[in-house]
């Protein structure tokens, strides 16, 4: 038992640790801390690639996620935070790329690319359905030339 | 013509394959900086050898330089330093030092045992001008024209390959626009 609720206590300690990725940042608000949190969350930490500001450890990720919490305790909004950064570090910090010119590609080649697909598709589907429902149509001549070629067999 | 049109998913899969294809020899640790075009951000700090003394954006301008972003914590710096050091020798740009979150007496002490490539060094202990420049690693470096404006990034170290291949045409374009413009 003594066991058990040491292990209790461990995990729960652990689900602390885990819950305040924040460094000893004190946010003034629980509201400034969430905003502040899920924007880090979306921007991409310039040197490691592919590791969001929250997930990295580097030097660089650490210095940027404490600038977006000093921004958003100074009420600066989300907008402005994201210009701070991508004025500095370029769209690649963007997880979510931004609707342009630029990306017009990736954000409407998917739905281009479905939209030709199904396009092909029904054009496929009506050609099979015309071509079946033209072979099962016999004409009485042809379906009395089929009998007779059928009973010849079974003689 | 019906023929031709059952070609045509053949050719958006051969075209999107030469595209990615493209993009697996993409470095990705190259991005291009935003700040390309853009002037050096406003700074005002403190030159590494003498604290009292500033350094400010507008003591970059005047001439083509070269802005490099070092630190003795950065083993790439080091290696680097030997080829910063022949082209200080060569004298075709001033080469101004960004050190970057570095204890100034280490730095200082490197600088006097390797060697002083640059004409300014400036000292950005809490690396706030190295945000602005969009710096995320070290060594980087800037090429600014003689109206303090940033016109190329190269982030990793300069050797004799990269400064010949890629700098320093465009150190002589740059330079070219500043005698046109009649700066020194």
């Amino acid at each position: 038992m003594k066991g058990f609720s040491a292990l209790v206590l461990l995990l729960s300690m652990a689900t602390i640790v885990n819950a305040t990725p924040v460094d000893t940042y004190e946010f003034k608000s629980v509201d400034n801390q969430k905003r502040a949190l899920s924007l880090a969350h979306s921007l991409r930490c310039p040197q490691c690639q592919n590791q969001n500001l929250i997930d990295s450890n580097s030097p660089v990720a650490q210095d940027l996620r404490l600038e977006v919490y000093q921004m958003v305790d100074e009420g600066k909004g989300d907008d402005e935070i994201v210009e701070f950064m991508t004025s500095r570090y370029g769209e690649f910090v963007l997880y979510k790329p931004r609707m342009e010119a630029k990306t017009y590609v990736l954000w409407l080649g998917p739905i281009a690319l479905l939209l030709f697909g199904g396009v092909i598709g029904f054009f496929f589907i009506r050609k099979q359905r015309i071509a079946e429902s033209n072979n099962q149509e016999l004409s009485s001549e042809e379906q009395q030339e089929l009998d007779r070629l059928l009973k010849r067999d079974a003689k | 013509m019906k023929k031709l049109v059952l070609f045509i998913p053949l050719v958006v899969v051969l075209g999107m394959g030469v595209f990615l294809y493209k993009g697996l020899f993409l470095n990705p640790q190259q991005l291009d900086s935003a700040l390309e075009g853009k002037p050096i951000p406003a700074f005002q700090l403190e030159v590494l050898e003498k604290s009292g003394e500033t350094v400010t954006n507008e003591t970059l301008k005047g001439k083509v330089g070269l802005l490099n972003v070092w630190a003795t914590w950065c083993p790439s710096c080091k290696y680097e330093h030997p080829f910063l050091m022949s082209l200080a020798r060569k004298n075709i740009l001033p080469i101004y030092g960004i050190n970057y979150r570095d204890e100034r007496a280490l730095a200082i002490r490197e600088l006097s045992r390797e060697g002083n490539p640059y004409a300014i060094n400036i000292y950005d202990h809490d690396g706030r001008l190295g945000l602005d420049l969009g710096v995320y690693g070290a060594p980087e470096s800037f090429l600014v024209d003689h109206k303090g404006v940033i016109r190329y990034r190269y982030a990793g170290p300069i050797d004799r390959n990269v400064w010949k291949e890629t700098l320093y045409p465009m150190v002589q374009q740059l330079q070219a626009e500043a005698a046109k413009d009649g700066a020194s």
